[in-house]
């Protein structure tokens, strides 16, 4: 059992409030997922910059000087913005791969979260609200995020194994269910020059999102693909740097409801989660249909 | 009338009041207000008390229902009147999956739609679904009746046993060892009877009859190769 919310904005006076919106949705999805959370969230775009998302267990060691020793790596300016065990690297556009080998030499224990425009993932162990509040995910802005409450099955309760996934720049994807033939995939998609870090089954769905698109595959064609090449449960809801998508395995038996109103599109395992956003009485409600990938866009 | 405030007073409260009314035959009437998603609202109860849930609810609304009337002026989560004995349970909105499942009695009227795996494993409870219902319901069917005013989707009636299936709109597929049957005199009473409760707008005649071919309940030695 996991539990995800996911808003998407149609009305920009929403914006300010994505952060807020999105805490309480996932707070009341703890009892789905106690062990960890985790949270990516869509911000502003700065012309020719891209953010780099970095996470540390010693996060003072880590991100002292780090800034400097990048921006001299990269022979560039960068910027660090700390929050609790995350960092948000500022380097300009293009440098992002360029970074990451350099990150990987600087401060080899660091994970680096997410990269794109202007996609942010901060995810820890530990109870929704405390994850929540030592990023201070309801004083964050955006246009849209995904949140997602852990319980483990599939790997051990740690930061790495912990949702959202980024599936590559400004991508990113939360999970519920399990997949039964990650291993086998996590080998192919490793002998094909894929990165995964980790033993969790969902990095291989995000894996394998990345490979789809890598060849060629629109996000809506590589969510088709998961139908025909992942074995397992699944609701995965993905975010891309203007777009939402959903998809549910044939069989379904993991809970999802959404709703559409002109302001959003919301997601959440549970209409519990839904209960408090502005117009749901009067929102389009449903259960999203198995097999049938959804998808909005800015 | 008494109205009960769930958000403010929460769920124990509510099921052990509803609860202490079991045996007997006080015919009261209670409304929940502020639902908002909740688990578990109106389960177990054993007297003819009528309840009216105002909004949505979550997991398992209505659960073991024994004589009492609840209506959902709303959609509901997974699981509604699950395992139902008696009594009659009316959602309004829409049904998340497995609504109704092992249901043993009594009467599941939903408006709207039901989704995946409705009325599965029933064991003698009524089903009417205004809308349409999803896949693999009434897997495993033992007794009752599902009646579907709309379309049904993929596996309708796998390894089913007595239970009887009405489907007005179209059957996207049938599950192993159900096939449409012939509608006779009986199941158009039958019919006409479940759908004046329900209060749907339909015809029986408009209905098509499935059921088992009974080809599963013996084992069959051309299949061992299939173990």
């Amino acid at each position: 059992m996991c539990g995800i919310v996911g808003l998407f904005l149609k009305d920009k006076s929403l914006e300010p409030k994505l952060g807020d919106m999105l805490t309480d949705m996932l707070i009341t999805m703890t009892d789905r997922g106690p062990d960890s959370a985790g949270i990516a969230i869509y911000g502003s775009e700065a012309g020719g910059r891209t953010k780099l998302t970095v996470q540390s267990d010693a996060p003072d060691e880590a991100f002292d000087g780090l800034d400097g020793a990048l921006a001299e790596a990269l022979s560039t300016d960068v910027s660090i913005r700390v929050i609790d065990t995350h960092a948000v690297l500022d380097v300009p556009a293009g440098k992002s791969e360029e970074a990451r080998a350099a990150l990987a030499e600087l401060r080899p224990g660091m994970r680096v979260m997410s990269a794109g425009d202007t996609i942010e993932i901060y995810k820890e162990v530990g109870l929704p609200e405390k994850v929540a509040e030592r990023f201070n995910v309801r004083g964050m802005s955006g246009t849209h995020g995904i949140g997602h409450t852990r319980m483990a099955t599939e790997s051990a309760v740690t930061t790495e194994g912990a949702h959202p996934f980024s599936t590559g720049s400004d991508q990113c994807l939360v999970h519920n269910g399990s997949l039964s033939n990650h291993n086998s995939l996590r080998r192919k998609l490793q002998r094909d020059g894929v990165r995964i870090e980790s033993q969790n089954d969902t990095e291989v769905g995000a894996a394998y999102l990345t490979w789809k698109m890598q060849h060629g595959a629109t996000l809506g064609e590589a969510l088709e693909g998961t139908l025909e090449d992942l074995d397992g449960f699944f609701n995965f809801v993905v975010g891309t740097k203007d777009g939402f998508g959903v998809v549910r395995d044939p069989i379904a038996c993991k809970p999802a409801v959404m709703a559409e109103t002109d302001q959003y599109v919301a997601f959440g395992s549970e209409y519990r989660a839904l209960v408090n956003l502005p117009g749901i009485e009067d929102a389009r409600v449903w259960e999203p249909e198995p097999a049938t990938v959804y998808f909005w866009n800015h | 009338m008494q109205t009960y405030d769930l958000e403010a007073n929460g769920l124990r409260g509510l099921n052990s009041a509803l609860q202490e009314l079991n045996g007997s035959s006080n015919k009261t009437a209670w409304e929940i207000v502020n639902p908002k998603g909740s688990h578990a609202i109106a389960v177990g109860l054993n007297s003819p008390v009528e309840v009216t849930v105002k909004g949505s609810t979550g997991y398992y609304c209505a659960g073991m229902n024994q004589q009492a009337t609840v209506r959902v002026e709303g959609s509901v989560g997974p699981g509604v009147a699950e395992n139902m004995m008696s009594g009659t349970v009316i959602v309004e909105g829409d049904a998340s999956q497995y609504a109704g499942a092992t249901g043993h009695g009594g009467l599941l009227v939903i408006k709207g739609n039901a989704s995946s795996r409705c009325g599965i494993s029933m064991k003698g409870i009524d089903i009417v679904v205004h809308g349409n219902i999803g896949h693999m319901c009434a897997f495993m069917g033992q007794a009752g009746n599902l009646v579907v005013l709309g379309d049904a989707g993929d596996a309708l009636g796998d390894s089913c046993y007595e239970a009887r299936f009405f489907v007005r709109g179209s059957v996207k597929s049938l599950g192993a060892d159900c096939i449409e049957k012939e509608m006779r005199p009986e199941h158009i009473e039958i019919l006409k009877d479940l759908l004046a409760r329900a209060g749907a707008d339909a015809k029986p005649e408009e209905f098509k009859r499935y059921g088992s071919a009974r080809k599963l309940y013996n084992f069959d030695v051309d299949n061992a190769q299939a173990y």
